[in-house]
């Protein structure tokens, strides 16, 4: 392992800003569909505590990057991921974590607002906890209210907790489902453009909050917005679509570094909106 | 703005737009006008069905009166018209079929969903649709002809000795009775839910499925925690169909169900619903029998509709929440 790193620091792939071990590392890692090759030889380190974005056009493989690391592409007939991704050490694709475990070690935000639409405010927040076996209820309403404390949606939601959660709008129902991934208290949250479906004001809210989160978890984030990169990210990975449609890494490094000095000259351009 | 402008514009004001909105508007009036046309003359298709069944019923009503529905006696050779056996085999074969159907066809929409494999979905799910391509009749025939011997001789005796002939499963295994026709009806109305519960399921955003794995849910957590109830209003539709459709299914349970108006004292006893009996007697029915006979079908028409009825509120409450 140490090897392969060595290489990819080398390759100039694997350059991140680190005070501490990586919490999650990438070694060459590539996703298949049906043997069609939607990413290819992607390493990166995850710095704990830190948020590490992923950028690039549509097709770069960011979201399928970000998939591949809370085992989401199980779900999907024909898809198969190679390589290391290493949590903390362990390969969580070689049998060293149950996929469950490693999904409430590594939680996730969605692109859409996706609260389960049954269920109260209240149900939503401790969905997580439940589904992991926790049923007393002393612990749940404690978890809900820490969780929703730091989603920032506590003041607004504290009263109505019966309420349904489709009476929020977009921008709660979003921190809705943070507070929800936050209540299994996961190491990492996974946040597959968080924003993209939320007004200007949501946007924000939700950007500030992955500030004040950071303390607290590790977050990945796939956003289409280089601002919003620029914005929140410490670290930043840069992806493009090779000419056979594969996702290739580009560049890995400090965001600042990114965004005012690049080392590849496509990453110039993409930041400076030339393409994409 | 100057002025000229201003008066320019208030003057293609004046000239344009009334024009262009006769225009429109005498389209629009042609196509409200004719859909006005064809609700009205639905309505009044209706209106004229139900006032003739209850006008055909209405000497059976005002001579029996109550009898109809709470009379234990069904004999109209003899005049005698005690609806309430019908109305409990009709009843009751329906309910037993829901509970062979419903489990059955709601865990065939989750394996079609999320179990199977594409291509092994497709042809299950045309052969379940085929079942509903199936004429009542056939399923009659196969009832008689398959089911009839295999539950006298395997089915309820087996049910009789697990029970120690214990209701409801006491009485003599005949095979032909209530039991035989719930299992045909469960088979009939299987397709219905199976196809409306998987479609309401295949519509639920995919991201209700990732987003309880992603917070650690086992696959059937997900499904009985998550999936089943955010579909919950769609599959009660299915279930509500497949009711009214058992309720009023008659060929195939007048094969089976040996035909026989009395009091059903367990599963195994012979019966009669009321659309098997109106089908059977109206032939050979004398004018005091027809009016009897139009008063089941009323009865039957007011059970399906409130069958129907109950169904919507359950699904607008549900629908309201969820939406």
């Amino acid at each position: 392992m140490n090897d392969s790193l060595d290489a990819a620091i080398q390759d100039g792939a694997v350059v991140g800003e680190f005070v501490t071990d990586p919490l999650l590392q990438l070694r060459k890692v590539n996703v298949s569909f049906s043997g069609r090759v939607a990413v290819r030889d992607v390493s990166f380190d995850v710095a704990p505590n830190k948020i590490t974005a992923l950028i690039g056009p549509s097709g770069s493989g960011k979201t399928t990057i970000l998939r591949s690391l809370n085992r989401l592409h199980d779900l999907t007939k024909g898809a198969k991921v190679e390589g290391d991704l290493l949590l903390g050490g362990v390969d969580i694709y070689k049998g060293g974590i149950a996929t469950m475990l490693l999904r409430s070690r590594i939680g996730m935000v969605f692109q859409r607002p996706n609260p389960f639409p049954t269920l109260s405010i209240y149900d939503n927040v401790v969905s997580g906890l439940r589904f992991n076996g926790i049923r007393k209820k002393s612990l749940l309403d404690e978890a809900a209210e820490s969780a929703l404390i730091s989603a920032a949606l506590w003041d607004s939601v504290s009263s109505r907790m019966k309420a349904h959660a489709s009476t929020l709008s977009g921008g709660e129902q979003q921190r809705l489902c943070i507070a929800r991934a936050l209540a299994v208290e996961p190491e990492i949250l996974l946040m597959d453009e968080p924003t993209s479906s939320l007004d200007p004001v949501s946007t924000q809210r939700i950007e500030e909050l992955m500030t004040e989160l950071k303390n607290r978890v590790t977050m990945i984030i796939v956003t289409h917005n280089m601002q919003q990169a620029a914005r929140v990210s410490d670290n930043c990975a840069f992806l493009l679509m090779a000419e056979d449609r594969a996702g290739e890494l580009i560049e890995f490094a400090p965001t600042s570094k990114i965004f005012h000095d690049p080392s590849d000259p496509r990453t110039v351009d993409y930041v400076n909106g030339r393409f994409g | 703005m100057n002025q000229s402008t201003k008066s320019l514009l208030s003057r293609r004001n004046a000239s344009d737009s009334p024009r262009a909105k006769g225009a429109r508007g005498e389209s629009d009036r042609f196509y409200v006008w004719t859909l006005r046309g064809f609700a009205a003359l639905f309505s009044a298709i209706l209106l004229e069905f139900v006032y003739s069944i209850v006008h055909q019923s209405w000497p059976a009503w005002t001579h029996e009166g109550l009898t109809l529905l709470t009379g234990t006696t069904w004999n109209p050779a003899n005049s005698v018209y005690g609806g309430l056996p019908l109305i409990l085999d009709t009843v009751i074969s329906t309910l037993v079929a829901l509970l062979f159907a419903v489990p059955v066809g709601l865990g065939t929409a989750l394996v079609l969903n999320f179990v199977l494999p594409r291509r092994l979905q497709t042809i299950t799910a045309s052969m379940v649709e085929l079942l509903a391509a199936i004429p009542s009749v056939v399923y009659g025939l196969w009832g008689l002809y398959v089911l009839v011997p295999w539950m006298s001789t395997t089915i309820q005796p087996w049910l009789g000795r697990l029970s120690g002939g214990a209701w409801p499963f006491s009485g003599d295994p005949l095979g032909a009775g209530i039991m035989l026709a719930s299992t045909v009806l469960a088979v009939m109305i299987l397709p219905t839910i199976v196809a409306i519960s998987r479609d309401v399921i295949a519509a639920l955003p995919k991201d209700l499925n990732e987003g309880a794995l992603s917070l650690g849910a086992s696959r059937s957590q997900v499904l009985r925690k998550v999936i089943l109830p955010s579909a919950k209003s769609g599959i009660l539709g299915a279930i509500s169909l497949g009711a009214g459709r058992a309720l009023g299914e008659t060929v195939a349970v007048l094969m089976v169900i040996g035909g026989n108006a009395q009091m059903p004292r367990s599963l195994f006893s012979v019966g009669a619903t009321l659309a098997s009996t109106i089908a059977t007697e109206y032939t050979e029915a004398s004018p005091g029998n027809v009016a009897a006979l139009g008063a089941l079908a009323v009865i039957l028409m007011v059970l399906t509709a409130a069958v129907n009825a109950f169904a919507r509120r359950l699904v607008r409450r549900t629908g309201a929440l969820s939406s």
